[in-house]
């Protein structure tokens, strides 16, 4: 049976574009992960993050970009937390001065770069379609259920990271060609298929710190990471709410006892 | 203020006096916070000034999100993330003004129910019920709009499905969304005047909110026994009411700081909870999200607008009779405003001399059902659209317009109502006890 909303999003897709795409919800049941930052207690670990960057550099900016995030925040406490001279080295890597490979700092009139403030954001990369990664752990969802009530969701949080996961160990090993392009068998992204070839193979990653380097612990890490990528500033807002919390308990409960007192003399004993 | 007797301003120094001789304005505030209360209000009455704090914290919060957003199809996705980023407290001013919106609607229905079971909107008070239904659409006109502006993909397919809306309005609808959109589709020219207007309205809604709350100043309040306040000498008024400061004040804020409580705590814990992810992926008109899906405020009325398909009789008759003028979708459409029609006409439609739920023995049951409707056709709302859901969605939906249309009406003949206490304060002692005199004798 067509209801009006498929028939509302056929007529838009008619309307707006004559190759839309609906894409189907994922199939596959993706399980929770106890990370670090999970619940109102739970804080990044920022050796963790430290080791989702290096993936993130790696591997998947091979393809992806990330051109919301600063480099700068690399540095942040409640993120990463690297130290001023690694920032600083991992941002020389990208030669934002380079006129060759950056025209649009060139100036037409003088041909000398411009004095501006560079862009100090991880470059945007989109290689073969790949999406931006800047907000991806707040861009994907699992745990929706039971019937689409949200309490799941109250449990076990919105559950991207744990798509990222799931969808990182997701891959069957099958492929097939589509219109000349290779897409891989995942049952974790919408459809089954996808255009991504499975990124991580086991010891791909060597951390200085001699940490496993596994597929799963690999994928966690880097989802962590991108946790941290899509809200980095989250350590201070739960801090926030802790102080803002502690306040308001007190606030609301010497309410509660002027309200009492001021009642009491209207209110007698009970009768009835 | 007329009505309720009471004690009235009186200047006292000099300055006072050469104030009120030219601006009672002193007065005026005087009369406002002072004014008599049925002293028996119960804890559903705090809804209002819940209600009051959320279009204060809308308006504060959005006037700093304003100073940093961008409207501009290419920049405001990243101008919103610059807020959640860089502007110093950025990112707790967006998640309150984000889940702002959830609690003014979390307000706004409870406030409305709290009127339909106590008979709030009964005579004397049908002017404070329509301002308030004007107020109830103007919101949802501004939080959609709002929702359309982080430019993520539920802004853009939203905006699309709902200005579709008006689209499906027989021969003028096309125009009509041409026109709301600024161009053919949603656009640089639909965002810049969804900014607009998602500035403007919470101004008129403030203004709204004031007619309101003189309409029933005047009138007085209602309160959970539906009668009125004596109102033949202040010394009878009394018996029944306090005045607002600082009894009611007091209560007020307590509730507040309690419900403040619990939305700090959703801010800063689980600000996402009542968003959509997909809003966090950038508009794309050529990507279709797998399910639009509004906010889950508007769900009850959208299960409503989706309910009333082309194999529903009463459509096909409607399609026969107008020669094919109303089709499906415009049937829809009507069935959604005609939703909310229906609730600001409960004034009319209600025949029972009884304003108080708590009296009317079978009306509690049916509004009870109402209630329960309500959470079915929202949950409906937020499933595909598949033959089991259609047809739930059709039977709540009809029990929604037959409560209204049908109900209403008839149980004023029908019922009979329950034993009543004479006068609030009888009410008050029943509950509480006979207290000492009233403060102010």
């Amino acid at each position: 049976m067509i209801r009006k909303l498929s028939l509302a999003a056929a007529t838009a897709v008619a309307l707006f574009s004559a190759q839309g795409v609906v894409a189907a919800e994922s199939t596959a049941e993706i399980a929770d992960i106890p990370f670090s930052f999970d619940g109102p207690f739970g804080t990044f670990d920022e050796h963790q993050l430290q080791r989702g960057l290096q993936v993130y550099t790696e591997v998947c900016s091979a393809c992806h970009g990330m051109d919301l995030v600063a480099i700068r925040t690399l540095g942040d406490e409640g993120g990463p937390h690297l130290p001023r001279d690694q920032v600083k080295a991992y941002a020389a890597a990208f030669p934002v001065n380079d006129t060759a490979s950056n025209p649009q700092y060139v100036d037409p009139a003088t041909g000398q770069a411009r004095k501006l403030v560079p862009a100090d954001h991880f470059p945007a990369n989109n290689s073969m379609g790949a999406p931006d990664l800047s907000v991806m752990a707040k861009a994907r969802k699992a745990f929706e259920g039971p019937y689409k009530l949200g309490i799941n969701q109250l449990i076990h949080g919105i559950g991207g990271p744990e798509y990222i996961v799931a969808l990182l160990n997701g891959f069957t090993g099958n492929t097939k060609d589509v219109a000349g392009n290779t897409v891989y068998e995942n049952h974790v992204f919408p459809g089954g298929w996808i255009r991504m070839p499975p990124p991580l193979t086991d010891g791909q990653v060597t951390y200085a710190d001699g940490s496993p380097n596994d597929v799963k612990h690999m994928s966690e890490d880097v989802a962590a990471f991108l946790m941290w990528a899509a809200e980095p500033k989250m350590m201070a807002r739960k801090h926030a709410g802790f102080v803002g919390v502690f306040f308001l308990i007190i606030l609301t409960t010497l309410l509660f006892l002027t309200n009492k007192r001021l009642w009491a003399g209207l209110k007698g004993k009970k009768t009835a | 203020m007329a009505g309720i007797p009471h004690d009235h301003y009186e200047p006292k120094s000099g300055f006072e006096k050469w104030l009120h001789k030219r601006l009672p304005i002193v007065g005026l505030a005087y009369d406002t916070i002072m004014i008599p209360t049925p002293k028996n209000l119960n804890w559903w009455w705090i809804w209002g000034i819940v209600l009051a704090f959320c279009l204060v914290l809308q308006i504060v919060t959005g006037v700093v999100l304003a100073m940093n957003y961008t409207p501009n199809v290419n920049l405001a996705f990243a101008s919103v993330e610059h807020i959640m980023r860089d502007v110093n407290g950025g990112f707790m001013i967006r998640y309150m003004h984000m889940n702002g919106a959830s609690l003014f609607f979390i307000a706004v229905y409870i406030h409305i129910f709290r009127g339909l079971f106590y008979g709030s909107y009964k005579a004397p008070r049908e002017v404070t019920w329509i301002i308030g239904m004007l107020i109830y659409l103007a919101m949802m006109a501004t939080a959609f709009m709002g929702y359309v502006l982080p430019w993520g993909q539920m802004s853009f397919w939203g905006a699309t499905v709902i200005t579709g809306l008006f689209g499906a309005i027989p021969g003028i609808g096309p125009h009509i969304q041409t026109w709301l959109l600024g161009g053919p589709s949603v656009d640089n020219a639909t965002l810049n005047r969804f900014f607009s207007l998602h500035y403007l309205l919470p101004f008129i809604i403030a203004a709204l909110v004031a007619v309101h709350i003189w309409a029933f100043h005047n009138t007085g309040n209602n309160n959970p026994t539906g009668i009125e306040v004596r109102r033949s000498s202040k010394a009878e008024a009394q018996k029944d009411t306090v005045p607002f400061w600082p009894y009611f004040v007091i209560k007020d804020l307590f509730a507040l700081s309690l419900i403040i409580t619990i939305f700090f705590a959703v801010v800063a814990f689980m600000p996402n909870y009542f968003g959509s992810p997909d809003n966090y992926v950038m508009a794309d008109s050529l990507k279709t999200p797998p399910s639009i899906e509004p906010e889950w405020y508007f769900l009850p009325f959208y299960a409503i607008l989706r309910a009333f398909t082309q194999d529903v009789w009463i459509v096909q008759l409607a399609h026969f009779v107008t020669f094919g003028i109303v089709d499906a979708k415009f049937f829809g459409v009507l069935a959604m405003f005609g939703a909310i029609a229906v609730m600001a006409l409960a004034p009319w439609l209600d025949t029972s001399s009884v304003r108080s739920g708590r009296y009317r023995p079978s009306f509690k049951w049916w509004f009870r059902l109402l209630l329960v409707d309500f959470l079915l056709l929202m949950w409906c709302g937020s499933q595909f659209p598949t033959a089991i859901i259609g047809w739930v969605s059709l039977i709540a939906s009809t029990y929604w317009f037959a409560y209204f249309l049908v109900i209403l009406p008839l149980l004023g003949v029908l019922e009979k109502p329950m034993k009543m206490p004479a006068t609030i304060e009888e009410d008050f002692n029943a509950h509480y006890g006979a207290g000492s005199a009233h403060p102010a004798e």
